[in-house]
């Protein structure tokens, strides 16, 4: 075998494919055949690089030269000038937007420095079951370091300095809720992982402890440290068999090891760690909620204050954190504050990672700094929607956000900018819809997922999501009138104001946020009695197969309403503006064609 | 054998830092090539637990000493599971996107045995990691 | 007391159950670990089941029974060899669970929450289970299929009958 010196990998990704890079494939194989190439240079058809934005991409290694946009015609100048000559073709590099300087190395260019895995650093690359590995890409030192070097209080102002929020939603300073947690006086106080990832749509925190339990271990300890507890407890689903297992396993390494247990690092510093299973409902995400759970209780909120960070488990000071946020606390202690602030938007450090799914073409899981935006998320990343389809929305914050339209697909993400457009950030799934989703049905699945999930302790969440529900129900069947959407407004505002905990008061976010942005869809079920994306069942209309009808006519010649047109031997198309949905053409037809709603 | 200071936990490190490099750079000490399989919930649900299995087989039929097998987490590739990621030393990993059925054997058989990247599976890293 | 005890093996398994409500720190506490447990070993979590953990724990059995109706991971009806857990999270609502799920309702036969006359088969809706990336998913027991289409259920009910050497 010759030996092959070079690699063209030309992106064979649904994005660069829809743009010609299969072609390309053959086109660079005849032509290096042609020159006599074959043996020392593979052409190679790579999946995704997730650069949609900018194909068909063409990388050549060694040399890790990145072309972009590269057409048909300039495939002869890339192999006489690169490959021949050793040139690289500058035309064709990708340009800074800001500079206009050409950057031969993918590596450079801001679009992959988007992608940047901080709360995932380890996960894909070591085994979740070797402790060995996890302290050979830096593990436990943050912890050594904590103990052996700063103060409880050091270590609470590194976070605080660090600007980390809460990754599970709300997105409250992880170092002041440590403070809040030290400063009161007790004989115990508790650390709590909030393992319970129930946004229907996410499952970052499922993959952390899946791929770099140690993490989760060392970012716990180092909480029990600075707030000064010596147990740790992680709560975490009952739907998660394997996490739990690898979780086990990591627990009894770090044990071994004395990473857990008495006197850590001989610092005099003890604590250890218990794993609670949940029992599948959503209101335990909720942390006086889960409380309740870990205590063997009904998992139902109470009022706040008082705070777990001064009357939590067992009613000793408790601090609940979410995993993504615990991961990301090893990498700000071993590289410092300023590493970590200096990432991110103003008011949003650090990265974030998305579960990016539904009519989307990657799908997976994605970590990028505060401040990326929903349009590099979804076509660069993303690579786009499935099938070419138009893009209609993404839904953010699960149950508890909203969806976001194209209008604000540039606003850069974070905590404040993702409010202001009436979602939220929340765990971080990534709903993508195309035009084939119904923006009412989706807000009427959330509510009978919040109506189902509700705990039933105050009125207006257990009676206002059942009854918005309800609503709703009416409308995608075709029975709504424009005093429900009145109603659903007032009954939305209402439990916002009023109910008890975060799962109430964010219920109705769904719903205001789909009136304010698809209002017309609602207009659409309620006024025409018509489903626009054509996804509510009741209120579908009869269709004709294009591919069977043989254009006979039978059906528009029984239409009571004559609203098939089309002419003998051509193709029939129902009108279905003026379709009543009677049938009659469906019985009339012999071939099958009409399709019945 | 508890680690009782930074010191302690440092030699470890250092210890096992090979491992770090060919994973990192493909820099290494020796001639081990490692697979990585991404086996969290996905990528089990997509067949990666067969795609160990028949991997460790292969290896163990060929005598294959200097390969080692390595489970992993997730890569975040979901749209392709299962995915598998080779490190050779002086090289740059690659990866595999859905690898099912006859790939594995062609990763034994092609890849780490002659050195021929398998067209239509390579996956592009498209992430920096904070390491 | 009559219908816990009719399980085939009872005596050992409430034997199993003692031996891990003795290892529990707290009994109060241990309510939700040793009903998963219980729920482990016996399948389901019947009235004299539910009465038999509260006994033991030494709490109020109203206690026992707000738990298991609070969570929907617990079960007060026995379910088949099977249970097809069909996930209703968002990305399989948007990628067409509803069609998978009507399929395997129409060739079982029963619907949502119900068991087949045969013992075999519980089909059961669930909340997302985490595995997006492959939606619309379907677990079955433990073993997860991914990208599950209306025209594949036949076939998955085939696979479950031929391990039962139906």
């Amino acid at each position: 075998m010759a030996t092959q010196r070079t690699h063209i990998m030309v992106c064979g990704g649904t994005g660069c494919v829809s743009s010609g890079s299969l072609d390309m494939v053959d086109s660079f194989k005849a032509k290096l055949t042609e020159k006599g190439y074959q043996d020392e240079i593979t052409v190679i058809k790579t999946g995704c690089f997730g650069f949609c934005g900018q194909g068909p991409i063409i990388k050549i290694h060694p040399d890790n030269v990145f072309y972009v946009q590269v057409g048909l015609n300039d495939i002869d100048e890339i192999i006489d000038e690169h490959i021949i000559k050793g040139r690289t073709v500058s035309r064709l590099l990708y340009k800074e937007p800001e500079t206009h300087r050409p950057l031969p190395k993918h590596e450079d260019m801001s679009f992959y420095k988007k992608q940047y895995r901080i709360a995932l650093r380890n996960c894909g690359l070591i085994n979740p079951e070797d402790i060995n590995e996890y302290i050979a890409f830096g593990g436990y030192e943050a912890l050594g370091m904590a103990l052996t070097e700063y103060t409880p209080e050091k270590v609470i102002d590194i976070v605080k300095a660090s600007g980390l929020r809460g990754r599970g939603g709300g997105g409250f300073s992880t170092g002041l809720k440590w403070e809040y947690t030290r400063k009161p006086a007790s004989d115990q106080k508790y650390v709590i992982c909030n393992a319970d990832e129930g946004d229907p749509g996410a499952f970052m925190d499922r993959s952390i402890l899946e791929g770099d339990p140690h993490s989760v271990i060392e970012a716990m300890t180092i909480a029990g440290y600075a707030i000064g507890a010596s147990v740790g407890v992680v709560y975490i689903r009952a739907e998660y068999p394997l996490a739990i297992k690898r979780l086990e396993v990591a627990l009894d390494q770090a044990r071994e090891f004395g990473l857990l247990g008495k006197n850590i690092f001989e610092s005099g510093f003890s604590f250890d760690i218990i794993i609670k299973l949940g029992a599948g409902a959503f209101v335990c995400g909720e942390e006086t909620a889960l409380i309740h759970s870990v205590e063997g209780s009904r998992g139902e909120p109470t009022k706040k204050p008082p705070f777990p960070s001064i009357e939590g488990y067992h009613k000793k000071p408790t601090s609940v954190n979410n995993v993504e946020t615990l991961a990301n606390i090893p990498p700000i202690i071993t590289k410092g504050a300023e590493w970590f602030h200096a990432i991110g938007t103003e008011k949003s450090k650090g990265t974030k990672v998305f579960a990016l799914a539904g009519k989307i073409n990657n799908v997976g899981l994605v970590e990028v700094p505060m401040g990326t935006t929903l349009r590099e998320i979804i076509y660069d990343i993303g690579g786009g929607i499935i099938g070419g389809k138009a893009f209609k929305a993404v839904q953010t914050g699960g149950p508890s956000g909203g969806v976001i339209t194209t209008a604000d697909l540039d606003t850069p993400i974070d905590y404040e900018s993702l409010r202001a457009i009436g979602s939220m950030m929340g765990s971080g799934g990534m709903i993508v819809m195309d035009e084939d989703d119904c923006m009412v049905n989706i807000a009427k699945f959330y509510l009978d997922f919040t109506q189902d999930e509700s705990c039933g302790k105050c009125t207006p969440c257990r009676l206002g999501t059942k009854r918005m529900f309800e609503m709703l129900e009416k409308i995608t069947e075709g029975k709504g009138t424009m005093e429900d959407i009145e109603k659903l407004r007032s009954l939305g505002h209402a439990i916002k104001d009023s109910a008890l905990c975060g799962l109430g008061q964010t219920a109705p976010n769904p719903v205001l946020s789909t009136l304010d942005y698809f209002y017309d869809e609602y207009l659409a079920h309620i006024v025409d009695k018509k489903c626009p994306a054509g996804a509510c069942k009741a209120l579908a209309k009869y269709k004709i197969d294009p591919v069977k009808c043989i254009g006979c006519s039978a059906c528009a010649r029984v239409c009571p309403v004559s609203c098939i047109d089309g002419k003998p031997k051509g193709k029939y198309v129902i009108n279905e503006d003026e379709c009543i949905s009677c049938g009659a053409c469906f019985t009339a037809c012999r071939f099958d064609a009409v399709i019945k709603p | 054998m508890p680690i009782k200071s930074l010191d302690e936990l440092r030699k470890i490190r250092e210890d096992q830092v090979k491992k770090v490099k060919l994973r990192e750079s493909g820099e290494s000490g020796d001639n081990t090539v490692e697979v990585l399989v991404g086996m969290a919930t996905c990528g089990i649900a997509a067949g990666s637990r067969e795609v160990l299995n028949r991997l460790v087989d292969l290896i163990g039929e060929k005598s294959l000493d200097h390969v080692k097998v390595i489970q992993v987490g997730c890569m975040g590739y979901c749209h392709s599971e299962p995915t598998v990621q080779i490190n050779t030393p002086g090289k740059e990993p690659i990866i595999y996107g859905n690898v099912k059925g006859d790939v594995v054997d062609d990763i034994v058989e092609k890849h780490i045995l002659n050195n021929e990247i398998l067209d239509d599976h390579v996956l592009i890293k498209t992430f920096n990691s904070a390491l | 007391m009559s219908e816990v005890f009719e399980f085939d093996k009872a005596t050992e398994k409430l034997k199993l159950l003692d031996a891990f409500i003795e290892t529990q720190p707290t009994k109060e506490e241990a309510v939700i670990s040793v009903l998963h447990k219980a729920q482990s070993l016996f399948g389901y979590l019947p009235p004299d089941l539910q009465l038999y953990v509260a006994r033991k724990l030494d709490v109020p059995a109203a206690k026992v029974y707000g738990v298991v109706s609070f969570y929907s991971f617990f079960s007060e009806e026995k379910r088949g060899d099977f249970t097809i857990n069909i996930c209703m999270g968002t990305a399989c609502f948007v990628k067409g669970i509803d069609k998978v799920m009507s399929e395997f309702s129409n060739q079982l036969g029963i619907k949502n929450k119900e068991t087949t006359a045969d013992g075999l088969f519980t089909l059961n809706d669930v909340r997302c289970i985490g595995a997006c990336g492959l939606a619309p998913v379907v677990m079955i027991n433990d073993k997860v299929y991914g990208h599950v289409k209306a025209e594949d259920v036949g076939q998955i009910i085939m696979d479950c009958k031929e391990q039962k050497g139906v």
